[in-house]
């Protein structure tokens, strides 16, 4: 038989479109076993109401709450300190070796595993800084963990503003900030909220950096202040799932429903301001 | 005029120390890693952590060989990589030269919404859907092995090498593959023989970032390999990760016992392992620049 190319053409491209549904179809799965298990749990009460025996019944309020706070907590240290430093590198960052080393060291905190995060946020703010498991040490530590995500989102954003922009701004005599502030920031600020929704879900997803910084494995109260243990979604879900023996299955997967349903639309509404945005722009 | 320039000359600094601060965290990150980790070796040589056969972090005496845990991150992200590699690039292929713009933006959509599943989600799913899956196509005593870790492992790593790759390839200059079209070439050999080799600095980046993210990972694997600590041998037993030890004992330790400073000392070794590979990643991304 001769070799022939447009066979192996064909050959290859099935293949590749094979790996991508390969790729794709486990989110289809996984996200239709959860809806499906976990749609019959959701009730008013399911998401109002404090766990019941053993976590075993009940509903998971406590755990909504201290996610909700967690995120916030985030938030709070993580935008300004993200987005100025991507203003940093930027509109002020000249090419030379700190430059080069920030870029560097926001590469390695992408890259740092979300466990030692944990250890970290331990080491430093629950021992050394004498905060406790508390939801401040808890949000210092997602905040430094989603840093990588809002400055590299803001970083394009803020590249994306034709340099023209802001060369007619500073022409007309105005300064670097105010160029900054009124000329540049107003046309990346889509972006910037991008990448501010991304930080946001992961913060709310993950479980390793919260497990010695602020969890608790159950504590049917809310928070009195920012010292104070809270549950959180992830933790709990992991809890309900191997900790604590005979939970109904039904509390398991409406947790992974809730938990899941925060996150992804969340990403949603990133993916579709991204792509008005991308569309919107007309420089 | 001089305080508005007193105040611009503020925030400029302001902007210069958020700057900055990246670089102060990775600092600060391995100081106290290393403040809590390094205090294991008064008492254990830095060898016989990291070559000892035997974890019993609570037996009397206690032994902290942390090999079992080192071969088994190793058996999980070796299976997971086998895995993940040739089907992410696949499809990244597939994404960028094959998918039309409007489908290609349905697929990086649908990647995207992958990546975002937190991992005690899959975890979860993993334990109520794949574990025992596992145990009766494989007919095995247990279905919380190496080999499903490794699995949903291949798919945590997945949307990061899909998306880099992806990157890496949209970025090939055209005129590559057009001047392999118009030597007559077919579509499929100017990818196999052209852009592919052109793209593969950013290729080899995707994969060290997929295996840094897959040794990283700690929920999901926890959750899976049944966290055996005991010399692998097989990708069909139990085996536990060195992120899944911290994970799961650090909770039940003293803190300032010789079992807390070595759950930190193994942090700092996930701590260079990573910072490595992405070292790498960086070097490879640098050298396609030039």
């Amino acid at each position: 038989m001769k070799h022939n190319p447009y066979r192996t053409e064909k050959i290859a491209f099935s293949l590749l479109f094979l790996a991508t549904i390969v790729v794709l179809l486990p989110v289809i799965l996984i996200i239709g076993i959860i809806v499906q298990k976990g749609w019959p749990a959701i009730s008013w009460e399911f998401l109002t109401a404090m766990p019941e025996k053993g976590m075993r019944e009940g509903g998971i309020f406590p755990a909504i709450v201290g996610t909700l706070f967690l995120v916030l907590g985030t938030l709070t240290f993580a935008l300004p300190l993200g987005v100025m430093s991507a203003i940093f590198l930027v509109e002020y960052a000249k090419d030379n070796v700190l430059t080069r080393l920030v870029k560097l060291a926001i590469i390695n905190l992408a890259g740092v595993p979300s466990v030692v995060y944990g250890l970290f946020g331990l080491g430093i703010f629950v021992m050394f800084l004498k905060f406790g498991a508390s939801i401040l040490a808890g949000s210092l530590t997602l905040a430094i963990m989603v840093l990588p995500i809002i400055i590299t989102t803001t970083r394009e954003a803020l590249e994306s503003v034709p340099q023209s922009f802001r060369e007619v701004s500073l022409s007309l005599g105005v300064s670097k900030w105010q160029t900054i502030r009124y000329s540049v920031l107003p046309h990346a600020l889509p972006g910037i909220l991008t990448g501010i929704i991304l930080a946001v879900s992961r913060a709310a997803g993950e479980t390793a950096p919260i497990l010695f910084t602020v969890a608790a494995f159950y504590l049917p109260k809310l928070p009195d202040s920012i010292f104070d243990q809270v549950m959180a979604l992830p933790y709990h879900l992991y809890v309900i799932s191997t900790q604590v023996p005979n939970v109904d299955p039904k509390v398991r997967y409406g947790t992974a429903l809730v938990l899941l349903l925060i996150v992804l639309s969340m990403n949603f509404v990133a993916i579709v301001l991204r792509s008005k945005f991308r569309k919107k722009k007309k420089w | 005029m001089n305080l508005k320039s007193l105040k611009e000359q503020i925030i400029e600094k302001t902007i210069f120390l958020c700057g900055v601060t990246s670089v102060l965290f990775v600092v600060l990150i391995f100081i106290f890693l290393a403040k809590e980790g390094f205090a294991l070796f008064k008492t254990v040589h830095p060898a016989d952590f990291l070559t000892g056969r035997r974890w019993y972090p609570i037996s009397d005496p206690p032994q902290f060989g942390i090999l079992p845990l080192i071969l088994g991150s190793l058996y999980v992200t070796f299976g997971a990589t086998l895995i993940s590699v040739p089907i992410g690039v696949a499809s990244a292929v597939y994404i960028s030269e094959i998918a039309s713009s409007r489908v290609r933006e349905v697929l990086k959509s649908g990647i995207e919404l992958l990546a975002a599943i937190p991992s005690v989600v899959l975890g979860f799913i993993g334990i109520t859907t794949l574990v025992p899956f596992m145990r009766n196509a494989l007919n095995l005593p247990t279905g919380l092995t190496a080999f499903s870790g490794s699995l949903m492992l291949a798919f945590m790593a997945m949307p990061t090498i899909v998306s880099i790759a992806e990157d890496a390839i949209t970025a090939v200059p055209k005129k590559y593959k057009e001047a392999a079209l118009a030597l007559g070439a077919t579509h499929w050999q100017a990818i196999w023989r052209v852009v592919l080799r052109a793209a593969s600095s950013g290729i080899v980046a995707a994969i060290m970032l997929g295996i840094g993210r897959v040794i990283g990972e700690t929920m999901a694997v926890m959750m899976v390999t049944g966290n055996a600590s005991r010399m692998p041998t097989s990708l069909f037993l139990p085996v536990r990760t060195l992120t899944a030890t911290v994970a799961a004992e650090m909770g039940e330790t003293v803190q300032g016992s010789a079992h807390y400073h070595a759950l930190f000392a193994i942090g700092i070794v996930l701590f260079v392992i990573t910072f490595i590979i992405n070292l790498i990643a960086d070097w490879a991304v640098h050298r396609k620049s030039k």
